[in-house]
């Protein structure tokens, strides 16, 4: 041994260095967020829990044309529907089993009238299997929920699309 | 009746005693956990109560509720023992700590030997504990442990001497009073460090970690207990480090003496600069566990006997000579 390395191994200089810096970082601020507090700062692209979106005067924009239905890898949709009294075509069935989505955010981009949205949130787990398979009620109520939010994500993200 | 007044009595006065410790055994585990997420730059518990103060009450309130799940091939009598002697062993040594002149539960003339034979007692605990799961990762876990605290036990054996020669008392009051002109830190600075590396050895903190090496043996032997008899061990290992930062303290930094006596400084009780002292201690050990890597187990043992026992026996000759060549050893 080199007669430096034994005098830096009997006075633990290197020990002493890591204590140092170890002082340092002590109060120097957090790298971490207090989660349920304070959250993180999520892109408008976030693919979170799915809504279904409405027009301003309430009426659902959904024109069960199916192409979320046939994209959808996981093949968690399922959609049935049927002509309403005023003529048009409107769901009368809209499931999505969340368990098997992979949030892949394919029915959100086949969506030819900005329909089914993913949101931001990503808090939605729940106690039981079955709260997990979202029908159209479910989705609509999200829907209104997140509107503002997902109005200003969809008209931040139109110029990329 | 005389009998009942002095039971009474004595258990009010332990009582006293060890309801502050174990209430600091929990604010200790929080301020290490939070030591050791700031120097990582992450927040460490903060949730409940406030700063997160509350967070080990809360713990334990979770390990109270807790199922203790006995293994069915353990040895289920000494399974049992093994945390209850673990905690016993690490609280009753508490009982010679001197917070002041006055204020100690036990004033016996042998202090620090009780001390230190208590302090080895802590083994058999876990040996007992790793022993008594009948597993593969519990019993090496122990016997690593027992061979570690065996070997740093010698060292810090042989620096308690070196403090003797200097007090010639083995009263822990004596001890303090002997250094209220110059503390041993000062004279003794290298038995200190070498005391210190040898506490973190001999309560398993990291760098000596092995016992529990969570990479390779899970959690050591405590890796078949749960509920109640885990939170036993926790509280144990944590009291005995408390209990090595007073024995730091008590042995280098002067104990309850204040660090310098004037005037305002001298009405502070010395309980208080005990708890300073031991406070100051447990930082040290906190950070000491927030930058080190863990030691080989061959690289352990090498410093234990080939590094601190030569060393620390070198420098028991040079404070014999020196206080035998300036006619300064204390004989009474």
């Amino acid at each position: 041994m080199k007669i430096s390395r034994i005098f830096k191994t009997i006075l633990m200089l290197d020990f002493l260095g890591g204590l140092y810096i170890a002082l340092r970082e002590l109060f120097k601020s957090k790298k971490t967020i207090n989660y349920p507090f304070e959250k993180g700062k999520i892109s408008p692209r976030f693919r979170g829990e799915h809504a279904l979106r409405r027009y301003p005067d309430g009426e659902e924009r959904c024109i069960a044309c199916k192409l979320c239905e046939a994209v959808c890898p996981a093949q968690a949709i399922t959609i049935e529907s049927s002509e309403r009294a005023d003529g048009s075509r409107k769901t009368t069935r809209y499931d999505i089993d969340m368990m098997k989505c992979i949030y892949c955010g394919l029915c959100e981009e086949s969506c030819p009238v900005d329909a089914i949205v993913q949101g931001p949130n990503f808090e939605f787990s729940t106690e039981t299997r079955e709260e997990l398979y979202y029908n159209k009620e479910k989705l609509l109520d999200n829907g209104d929920r997140w509107e503002n939010i997902l109005a200003a994500n969809i008209k931040v993200d139109k110029p990329y699309r | 009746m005389e009998y009942l007044g002095i039971i009474f009595s004595e258990t009010y006065k332990i009582l006293f005693l060890l309801v502050p410790v174990l209430v600091s055994v929990a604010m200790i585990v929080w301020l290490d956990r939070r030591i050791w997420a700031f120097v990582q730059k992450r927040q460490g518990p903060n949730v409940v109560g406030p700063f997160g103060l509350l967070q080990s009450l809360a713990d334990a309130l979770k390990y109270i509720f807790k199922e203790v799940i006995i293994p069915s091939s353990s040895n289920k009598v000494i399974f049992v023992l093994a945390p209850i002697i673990t905690m016993t062993l690490a609280l009753i040594s508490w009982a010679v700590i001197p917070f002041s002149a006055t204020q100690v539960l036990a004033d016996i003339n042998v202090g620090i030997l009780y001390l230190f034979a208590v302090s080895s007692l802590g083994v058999y605990g876990i040996i007992m504990g790793g022993w008594a799961s009948n597993s593969k990762y519990p019993f090496l876990g122990a016997i690593r442990s027992a061979a570690q605290m065996v070997s740093y036990e010698v060292s810090i054996g042989v620096i308690i001497i070196n403090v003797l020669l200097c007090v010639g008392s083995l009263n822990l009051n004596d001890i303090v009073m002997a250094q209220e002109n110059l503390w041993f830190v000062i004279p003794l600075f290298p038995m200190f460090v070498i005391f210190f590396i040898s506490a973190l050895a001999e309560t398993n903190r990291p760098p000596f970690d092995l016992p529990e090496a969570e990479a390779e043996l899970v959690a050591g032997y405590q890796t078949e207990y749960s509920g109640m008899m885990y939170a036993m061990f926790w509280l144990g290992e944590y009291a005995n480090i408390l209990l090595m930062c007073a024995m730091g303290s008590i042995l280098f930094l002067g104990g309850w003496l204040s660090p310098i006596e004037i005037y305002p400084f001298t009405l502070i009780p010395g309980a208080i600069w005990l708890i300073f002292k031991i406070l100051f201690l447990f930082v040290l050990f906190a950070l000491v566990k927030a930058i080190v890597p863990r030691y080989r187990y061959d690289q352990l043992m090498r410093l234990g006997w080939k590094i601190f026992l030569p060393l620390s026996l070198t420098w028991v000759v040079l404070t014999a000579s020196y206080l035998f060549y300036f006619n300064l050893l204390p004989i009474n």
